[in-house]
Order: C-alpha cells, then structure tokens, then sequence
C-alpha cells in the first residue's frame, strides 16, 4: 500500500513538472499557432542555467535565486527567438515551423555542448527540502512534495492570469478567435512577444527545478519535448486545463506503467495518446482548429517528362551505369547511400505532397525495413534477397496499422501522431534487448557474396532504389495518384464525385512506408548493421530537409534533396565537431529564404512557355 | 413521375433550425428552382440530399430508393451530382484534368496504379468542355481561371458524372448578368438534351423566371409557397419575404 502510495505521489510530482513544460508549449501554440519543437531546449537550458548560476550563487537564496534566475534568462531568450526567429514564421505551413524550430534544436544542443561539455551536471539539493518525509512507512523526497504542490499552483496562478488581468484576457481572446488577433494590429506583435516570454519562462522554470532531482544533460531537450507534445495533444492544443488533466494521465501512466511493463513504458504513453486521438481528434479539452491553413500556393499541375527531360535522365542513368570504371570505392559508397536516401526522399515526398499527410516520424518505416531485415538475419539466418524482400513488407505492414490512425487526422495532430508512432518504434527498438539488442543494434548484416563488392552493391541499390522511385513516379500520375491529390485539393469535392479519400490516404501511406522500408533495407546492408538512431527523431527529420531541400512542390525535388544533403552532410561530419550546429543554421536559412527548395528556385529561374507567367501573376 | 421525393427533412444547428420539415418532388427532366433569402436554408437542403449532413429527420428518395443517411459518395454514385455555392475544384489540376477525375471515378479505375490518367477519356473530357465552352482553356491549371469560368467548370464535372439529378447551389452567383443568363440558357439546353432533372438555388430572379420550370420558396427553414412562376411571384406571402428581405423581386418587376 504505501509503496503504491509513494509512486502515486512520484507520479503527482513528475506530473507537475511535465505540467509547467506542456502549459507553456500549450499557451505559444493557442496564441501564435506555432508548434515549437524548441520548447525542451528551454526546458534544458534552464537546467544548465541554474546549475551554473547556483555554483555562483550561495546560501539559501542562491538556489532559488539560480531558479528564478533560470526561469527569467529563458523567458528572455525566448523573447530572443519570437523576435528574430517564430515572427517570420507565423504565415508559413505548419511544417516549415516544426522543421524551423526543430533547427533551433540542433543549434542549442551545439552550444550547450560547447558551453557545458558533454558531460551530465549532478546539481545542488534545495535547500531545506534535501531530507525525506516517511509516507505510510516509505521514505520520499520532501523536495517532490513541494513539485507535487507546484503544478496545481501554477495552474491557479495561469487562471488568475488569464480570467482576471487585462493581458489574460487578450491571451484568451485569441487563442479561441483567430480574426480578433489580426485585429489587434500594433498590439499583437506585443502579445506575441510577451507569450513567448510566459511559455519559454515556465520550460525555464521547469527545467531549473528538474536540476536537484536529475543531472542535466544533453537528452533533456528531446525527451521532455516529446513528453509535452504527448500532453499538449491528448489536452487538447491551446488548453491549459487539458495540459493540467493530461500532464497528470501521463505521469501516472509513467510511474504504474514502470511497474507493470518496465520495458514498454514509452510505448503505453503513445498508445493512449493513439486512443484519444481517434476518439476525440483534437484532445481531451481541445476544440477543432477553425481554418486549415492555406499551406503552400497552389501547385502547377504535374506534367510528364518533356523530351529534353527524359534525355537528360538517360544521360545522367548511363553516368551512373559507368561510373564504376571511373571511380574509386569511396565515392560508390557515399552515391549507394544517395540512392538509399534519394528512395527514402521519395517515399516521404509521395505521402507529403501528393498525399498531403505531413509525417514527422518517417523514420520508423525506414526503421522498420533495416529491422525487418536485421531481425530475419539475426534470428532466422536469412540472407541477403530474403531480408530485402521483408523490408518493404515489415515497413508497409507498420504503415498499414499506423496509418490507419494517421489518416483520420491532419495538420498538426497528423504531425504529433506520427512522430508518435516513430518514438514507438523507436523506444521497441531501443528497449526490447532480447529481441533486438537494444543499443547494440543488430550487427553482422551484410550483402550475399555477389553483391558483397561496393560495384555490386552499387549496382544493385541504383536498381533497387531507381525502380522504387520510378514506381512512386508512375503512380504519382496514375488515376490513383490522380485521386490522392485531388483528396489533397478539395476533399469536399472527392468526397461528392466519388472518391474514398481517407482510403486512397491509407493506400497511398502504406506504399509510401514500404518504399521508406525498402530503402532502410538496403541502408541496413549498405551498412552492414542496424542501430535504433535509424528510427530517430534526426532521421525523420533528415528526410524532411532533403525533401524540403530538393522543393515539396516538385517531383525531382527528393532526388536532387537527397544528393546535395548527403554531400554536404558528408563534407560538415569530416570539417567540423559542430556539424549540429551548421545543419540547425542550415534549416532554419532554407525555411526563411527558400521555402520552395532547390528544383522550385530552379524552375522559377528557368524561361517559361508563354503565358504561364502572366497565370502565375492571375494566381497571386 | 417524379424522380426526387423530399420527404419532412428537418436540420438544426445547435439551436438555429435550418431546415423544417421540408416536403417536395422532382420531377423526371425537371428544372425546379429553389429560391428564399439569406440563411433560409437552401444550402442545408442540398448538403443533405447529396449526403453531406445526415438530416435530424424526414427522408430522401431517388426513384424509389432510400437515400436518407448514406455518404455523397454512394449518393452520387447512385445517380446524384452536384456542383457547389462556393466552388470547389482542383487547383493542382488543369481544366482538362478536372473533369478526366470524374470520368476516372465514373468508370472506377481510382486504384489503377498504373496508367497514366492523362492520356484516359481524353476525348470525352474535351467534348464536355466544348459543351461549356471551356476546351480552349482545357489546358490552364484550374487555380487560375476566372471566377465565372469555374462555375462551367464545375458543370462539366457535374456533367461529366451522368447523372440523372443535378444539383448546382447558386450555380451563376459571382458571373456578370449577361454571362448568367447564357450559363443558364446553356444548363436548361444540356439538360433537356440528356433529359436530367436540375435542382437549383439561384440569387438572380431574372434567371429563375427565365428558366424554372416550377418554383418553391424557402423562408427561415419552411416551405412557403411552390408552384410554376407566374403563380409563385404574384404570392403574397412569397412578396413579403422578400420585400422584406431585399429587392430582387422589385428588382424583376422593373425589368
Ligand atoms: N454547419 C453549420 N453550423 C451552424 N449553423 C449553420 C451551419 N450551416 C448552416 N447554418 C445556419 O443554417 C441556416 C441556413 O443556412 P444555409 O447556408 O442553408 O442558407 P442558404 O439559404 O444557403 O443561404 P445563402 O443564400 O446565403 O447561401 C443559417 O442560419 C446558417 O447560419
Ligand atoms: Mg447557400
């Protein structure tokens, strides 16, 4: 009994802190619309922040001081951010922010890295609280009880806020009505700007407090953010009450869960989130996003290749075919890995752009094709041809039940969920040892003899990865890719001349995963082991930029993205021990000054035929 | 016989009743306006004869057949189609390709994977066009066409669907007068030439006296009148509704 008690109450205390992280993220979302993926590098920060200034510091004071120190140099920073940064973005697709933030992720991770070092900071006690109180015989911190009293105060103080001060009530007013915002006029900027400063605060403070129970360190960010997007979307985004309810669901179901499947706790928090989001598709206490955001400009209608075009790839197709004469193993190794990106590109582009479902965790099907493959392998002794056909079979079956949930929701709530459905893999992965060696990975994978020569292997992915990408393509124009975009375009319409969009949606991400797992296949040989990172947040994120790189709007855009982002990747890894950094720089730099990707840049440049122009002018 | 028969359908939003107990039929090659002021609902009736809201009560019956609660897409497979008050079309498309998507819907080849769609029931798809007077711009991304030029858009892909019963919600608003009253002139031709029967909303009195055939008038959710035009505007219920609501009627008398 008092041992249940005394979780239950770890559970309260975890909960808190997971409130004063979610209210935050919850609150920037309901006033600016921007999802930020940046939340937990304030979150960490903090945690950095305070241990340093509490080494300064002394006495009493000097904790609480470092902890309020912490909290307001985040809230600054974040202010920093709405300035420079989250202003420019208001207007853009719900992507672009993620991805945008999600930059601003790398580059903290970088400077923290450099600033503290790489290794975890074990911080002061509280003092006062470093003693433990006896709860029906057990022993728990005193330290947890005043979180435990925390959370319910910050929500007190929040509503106090919102329902009684001027500033509250503006707050309020726009997160329900989006028109009153525009409203505002000089006054918005302001609100916006203090928002920030409230919900990059309370990640600041959260953080802070974290610094007596856990050592800071370089995972914080990622981890809590994940976490708080779990809360934020089963509270419903923009409800702080729904914050509070659910911060409190996960943090039991985190501290029983532990008990019952030690292994699987990450995947018993994505579960529920899965459950309530097909039972109430905008969270516990959240309300129906009024107007799906205009996205992109319309996209010019997809045409076949032109006759200059269709020369151009057989040139560059008889490049690649002799191109093991001419150069060494070195650079046949980095283009199969092009290849293998290019298909796993491609696959995402399928589901992203005529599909219209933006997936944040692709990775879990490129995952679950390198797993597919690597599992056959390990436990059954399959080769080589085996283990490639079970990867795009283990991915499409992946896509095919997760999917099933993913279709039924969009914008934002499709984003959280696939990203949720990656962490399952992810933390299966990672967790299940005895299955697939955990961090170890799964070693020993590699090609059958005759493709065991890096030509051979050349070979085989240029085959391998050129027809999957010639299938998307061949689909891309078939009736069926037809259907999927006009799903995409007008789903009112589809729906009244017939078309079963939610399962062409279905279809079309099921294919989409078993082309990702295709490429995780050859990726998992081209390697010669399989790790759990394949499945990382990084990962779907990678194929998001080369995607983004190459132009959403375009249909060589994932090809040409997939090749300048591995070169570069390549070229920063050997240059710089900052390469984070660079890539956060990098994404942020795309997003604001060249959102339409390569290929789009390139074929606005490109002369046009006459009277496109003045269309494109009419379309403004 | 009739081809459509509305039976007590009823709608409420929340507390606003937009639709109360509606009764009418439509006959076989009929071109049946439904007319009434702002808000009276005539929208709401449309989304629940082609399945887009499931009504609170009452039924809907194409020859014969129960449509009451099934999903506009059975609906318009049964034979319905439907074009929309505020246009819905595809903008990644051109105009060509717009109605090649019904027709590939039509002949149920949405999960070919294989061919290009392009190149299938190309002639049919320019042949409609030529019909609305759309085929020399068959070939511009429907994004970027004209407001007017949509809405023919919009009718061929109705067209393209065969059906037997057409329904086109406001099917002129946003043209020029002159431009109304050809579309009209050429939806009542089409249709009398494959013999569909037309339910339409329509703002402009002018193209509804020029072309209904029998006309019924909703007021605030009801039913308040219906009958073949001379009968409906000399109505005095109906002059009310709409002296009181605006002008179009003084607006016909004058004209
Ligand atoms: N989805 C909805 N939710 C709430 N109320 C609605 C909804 N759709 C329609 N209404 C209300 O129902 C009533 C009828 O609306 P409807 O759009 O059917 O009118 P209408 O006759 O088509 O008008 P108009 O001539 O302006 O197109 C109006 O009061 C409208 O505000
Ligand atoms: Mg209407």
């Amino acid at each position: 009994m008092g041992f249940l008690v005394a979780q239950f109450l770890s559970g309260l205390a975890h909960a808190s802190s997971l409130f004063l992280v979610a209210a935050g993220l919850s609150i920037i979302f309901g006033v600016t619309r921007i999802v930020n993926f940046a939340h937990g590098s304030f979150y960490m920060l903090g945690a950095f922040v305070a241990y340093s200034l509490a080494d300064r510091l002394s006495g009493a004071l000097g904790f609480w001081g470092a902890v309020a120190g912490a909290a307001v140099f985040a809230g600054l920073l974040g202010v920093a951010v709405e300035v420079l940064l989250l202003r420019r973005l208001y207007r853009s697709p719900e992507l672009f922010q993620l991805l945008a933030t999600f930059g601003l992720v790398l580059v903290v991770q970088d400077l923290a890295l450099a600033i503290w070092g790489p290794e975890d900071l074990l911080g002061p006690r509280a003092p006062g609280l470093e003693g433990i109180v006896r709860i029906l015989g057990r022993p728990f911190p005193q330290y947890d009880l005043l979180l435990i009293a925390l959370g319910p105060a910050v929500l007190g103080l929040l509503w106090l806020l919102f329902h009684r001060t001027r500033w509250g009530i503006l707050v309020r007013a726009a997160t329900e009505d989006r028109e009153m915002t525009g409203a505002l006029g000089v006054k918005q900027t302001r609100l916006f700007t203090s928002v920030l400063f409230l919900g990059t605060a309370l990640a600041g403070l959260a953080g802070a407090l974290q610094v007596p129970r856990e050592a800071a360190n370089l995972q914080m960010d990622i981890n809590i953010v994940v976490e708080a997007f779990v809360v934020v979307v089963i509270g419903g985004m923009g409800s702080v009450a729904g914050a509070f309810l659910a911060s409190l669901l996960i943090g039991q179901l985190q501290a029983f869960g532990i008990l019952i499947f030690p292994q699987v706790t990450l995947v018993l928090v994505f579960l529920v989130m899965a459950l309530v989001l097909v039972v109430r598709p905008y969270g516990l206490l959240g309300r129906p996003q009024a107007v799906p955001r205009a996205g992109h400009a319309p996209e010019t209608p997809i045409a076949p290749a032109s006759q200059g075009a269709r020369i151009a790839w057989a040139a560059a197709l008889a490049v690649l075919l002799a191109l093991p004469l001419a150069v060494g193993d070195y650079a046949l190794v980095v283009l199969t890995e092009v290849f293998v990106l290019a298909l796993f590109a491609s696959s995402l582009h399928f589901a992203m752009g005529p599909g219209g479902m933006v997936s944040f965790g692709h990775a879990a099907y490129f995952g679950l094709g390198a797993y597919g493959a690597g599992l056959l392998m390990k436990h059954l002794g399959a080769g080589m041809v085996p283990g490639l056909i079970a990867a795009p079979l283990a991915a499409g079956l992946g896509a095919l039940v997760f999917g099933w949930f993913c279709v039924r929701l969009s914008g934002v709530y499709l984003a959280m969920l696939t990203l949720a459905f990656a962490q399952i893999v992810w933390s299966v992965a990672f967790q299940w040892y005895s299955v697939t060696g955990g961090d170890n990975g799964i070693l020993g994978v590699w090609p059958a003899a005759w493709a065991a020569p890096k030509w051979a292997f050349y070979y085989l992915s240029l085959v391998l990865a050129g027809g999957g990408i010639y299938l998307l393509r061949r689909v891309i124009f078939s009736p069926f890719g037809y259907a999927l975009r006009a799903g995409r375009d007008s789903p009112l319409r589809s729906d009244a001349i017939g078309i079963p969009v939610k399962r062409h949606q279905w279809a079309a991400f099921t294919l989409s995963g078993a082309a990702a797992g295709l490429a995780g296949g050859l990726y998992a040989y081209s390697k010669g082991s399989v790790f759990p990172n394949l499945i990382s947040i990084s990962t779907s994120v990678d194929a998001l930029v080369m995607v983004l790189l190459g132009g959403v709007q375009t249909l060589t855009g994932p090809i040409v993205g997939a090749a300048v982002f591995h070169g570069l990747e390549t070229e920063m890894v050997r240059h710089t021990d900052y390469w984070r950094l660079l890539l956060g720089v990098a994404i942020i730099a795309m997003v604001l000054v060249f959102p339409q990707g390569v290929v789009g840049a390139l074929e606005r440049l490109r002369p046009r035929r006459p009277g496109q122009a003045r269309e494109e002018a009419v379309a403004r | 016989m009739s081809i459509l028969q509305v039976r007590d359908l009823t709608k409420s939003f929340g507390g606003v009743q937009a639709v109360r107990g509606v009764s009418f039929e439509v006959g076989a090659g009929e071109l049946l306006a439904l007319i009434g002021p702002n808000g009276a609902g005539k929208t709401t009736c449309f989304n629940m004869l082609n399945g887009q809201i499931r009504p609170d009560r009452g039924s809907v019956t194409l020859e014969g057949r129960d449509l009451t609660g099934l999903s506009p897409r059975r609906i318009w497979r049964m034979g319905v189609g439907r074009t929309f008050q505020i246009t819905a079309t595809y903008a990644s498309m051109t105009v060509r390709e717009n109605v090649q998507m019904v027709l590939l819907s039509r002949h149920r080849r949405l999960f070919d994977l294989w061919r290009p769609a392009a190149s299938e029931y190309v002639d049919e798809a320019l042949d409609l066009l030529e019909q609305v007077g759309m085929r020399p711009q068959a070939d511009r991304p429907c994004g970027v066409l004209a407001y007017g030029d949509v809405k023919r858009v919009e009718l061929a892909m109705a067209l393209a669907s065969e059906p037997r019963l057409l329904l086109m919600d406001e099917p002129t608003a946003g043209m020029a007068p002159k431009e109304r009253i050809e579309l009209m002139a050429l939806t009542a031709e089409l249709v009398r030439r494959r013999g569909v029967a037309v339910l339409f909303t329509e703002h402009d009195m002018d193209v509804v006296f020029a072309h209904a055939h029998r006309i019924i008038v909703l007021s605030r959710g009801a039913l308040i009148a219906s009958g073949p035009p001379p009968v409906v505007r000399d109505d005095p219920d109906v002059q009310e509704v709409y002296l009181g609501s605006g002008a179009m009627f003084a607006k016909e008398g004058a004209a």
